[in-house]
């Protein structure tokens, strides 16, 4: 019972850490604009780095969901909205939390290791008597490329998928192709593809976030590290998670 | 206050303890400008707390820590950091940015500080290089650099804007015979050639006598001696002697306190 009480203390009271680190980070941002350089080094870090597995990745999805989507229709007749089905199903789910999955652990990894062997090496300490803030200088730069490129990437993802799904469901297994798109021009709305964009940029400031902050509170040792980076993921994956169904359940 | 200070650093009755452990009982101790002033000590008597309060990394609970005049514990976020830019300190073990290479590492601090043009730059930190010795390494990354090479680079960063006081923690450790003589005198011409003041923490003792002007020895949290090391090697109080000397038992005692040997091994 007391190990439960506990634990949800620590839960609350890492929630409040993490939440002044943020308003920390929002401090710097504005002076960390004018210095377009380090922001766009770490986009590409975060984003173009991360493009080989997140496309490939939109394929098979959209490939499976092609076949999938395909099969179950079929069981009703109404392999015809394939097209709308499997654009709906990326765009308002499958894209944001997949991306943002593929990106904790590819970019947030990254983000979270790099930052924490900084620690161990003493270069942030280093930084700080050399009065260079770290924040400014390391942490939110990652902070502002992680969410200028998760966005982005799950609109790669969405449409790198539909292509997947039209890969499968036109070439291979016979839907129409005028069918397939104009089914799906007509179901999806722009609200639908809002709801795609704002869960890319929430869940891009949760999983950037995450990352630099327990990148920048890992202990300075090897295990150190390894925990945060481990607990990057795992945190992300669950916020993320949980942050679709709140923002799915606002918007419906 | 505003009298001519010979000294650039004072520390005056100085406490600080970290979870109920005292490690500054009461310290007091002066930097003189434009010599070397080393600080040894027994392990674990806070060599390295006592540089972080000097860089304002720390704050004593009790007493002054004094650079030129300000008090550091006293200043805010940016004049601070004003402190910090005319101070380089270097890092036991370099601390180097791993990311960028040996040039970059040299020019961060004209980088992130001013806005020199990339030609000035590049003279700036060639002619650092050059003076420890590593101008044809400028384009290596510090993987690739051995301990001793690192640590020069760690130099050459510290002293790229010519700051008035330089820090070095443990300079010595870890190195052979020859990079330690390279160190040596790097840190005796930096500290003449520049007409900085130098802090060199370490305990290598016949090292460091061969360049500091005055030494002190912390232990218990207190100064137990200081003087030039003629002085130190003449000086007769047992821990000095013990400390001086590497002797392995005296005051600083061998055994971490234990129960009876012999009751225990028999038990």
């Amino acid at each position: 019972m007391h190990k439960i009480l506990r634990d949800v203390g620590n839960a609350v009271a890492k929630f409040g850490a993490v939440t002044l680190f943020f308003a920390r980070v929002l401090m710097q941002i504005p002076r960390v604009l004018l210095r377009p350089s380090l922001v766009i080094y770490q986009v590409h870090n975060a984003g173009a780095l991360s493009l080989v597995i997140i496309m490939t990745c939109g394929l098979f999805v959209g490939m499976v969901l092609g076949l999938q989507g395909y099969d179950m229709l079929a069981r009703f007749g109404s392999e015809s909205a394939l097209g709308s089905g499997a654009a709906l199903a990326l765009l308002k789910e499958l894209g944001p939390v997949i991306t943002s999955l593929l990106f904790a652990g590819r970019a947030g990894t990254a983000l979270a290791s790099e930052i924490g062997l900084m620690r161990v090496t003493d270069q942030l300490v280093a930084m700080d008597v050399m009065a260079v803030d770290p924040f400014r200088r390391v942490v939110a730069p990652r902070f502002i490329g992680g969410v200028i490129a998760m966005p982005l990437l799950t609109m790669i993802f969405i449409a790198v998928g539909i292509f997947g799904v039209q890969l499968i469901g036109v070439q291979q297994l016979g839907v129409d192709q005028g069918t397939f798109w104009s089914q799906m021009r007509g179901s999806v709305q722009v609200h639908d593809v809002w709801e795609g964009v704002i869960k890319g940029c929430v869940f891009g400031v949760a999983c950037s976030l995450i990352a630099v902050y327990e990148g920048y509170t890992a202990e300075p040792t090897a295990e150190g590290v390894g925990r945060a980076t481990t607990r990057t993921v795992v945190t992300s994956a669950v916020l993320t998670l949980f942050l679709d169904y709140i923002i799915t359940a606002l918007m419906l | 206050m505003t009298m001519t200070n010979d000294n650039l650093v004072e520390l005056r009755d100085v406490h600080y303890s970290v979870g109920g452990r005292a490690i500054f009982k009461g310290l007091t101790i002066s930097i003189p400008r434009g010599k070397i002033t080393a600080i040894m000590g027994p392990s674990g008597t806070g060599k390295t707390t006592l540089l972080r309060l000097i860089t304002g990394q720390i704050h004593a609970s009790q007493g002054e820590v004094l650079v030129d005049g300000q008090e550091v514990g006293k200043l805010n976020h940016r004049d601070l950091y004003a402190m910090r830019q005319r101070m380089g300190m270097l890092f036991q073990n370099g601390a180097l940015l791993t990311d960028i290479s040996v040039y970059e590492n040299v020019a961060f601090p004209i980088r992130e500080h001013t806005k020199l043009p990339e030609e000035l730059i590049r003279q700036l930190v060639l002619t650092k290089l050059q003076t420890v010795g590593l101008r044809g390494a400028y384009k290596l990354m510090p993987w690739e650099l051995s301990g001793g090479m690192a640590r020069r680079v760690a130099l050459a960063r510290a002293m790229v804007r010519d700051p008035a006081l330089l820090i070095y923690d443990e300079p010595f450790a870890g190195l052979d015979p020859i990079s330690m003589g390279v160190v040596l005198r790097l840190i005796r011409k930096m500290n003449d050639a520049l007409g900085i003041t130098s802090i060199v923490v370490s305990h290598d003792v016949d090292e460091i006598a061969q360049v500091a002007d005055l030494s002190y020895i912390i232990a218990d949290g207190q100064v137990v001696a200081s003087g030039s090391p003629k002085e130190l090697k003449a000086d007769k109080s047992e821990l000095v002697r013990q400390f001086m000397n590497g002797l392995p038992d005296g005051p600083v005692a061998f055994h971490y306190p234990a129960p009876d040997y012999h009751a225990e091994l028999l038990s």
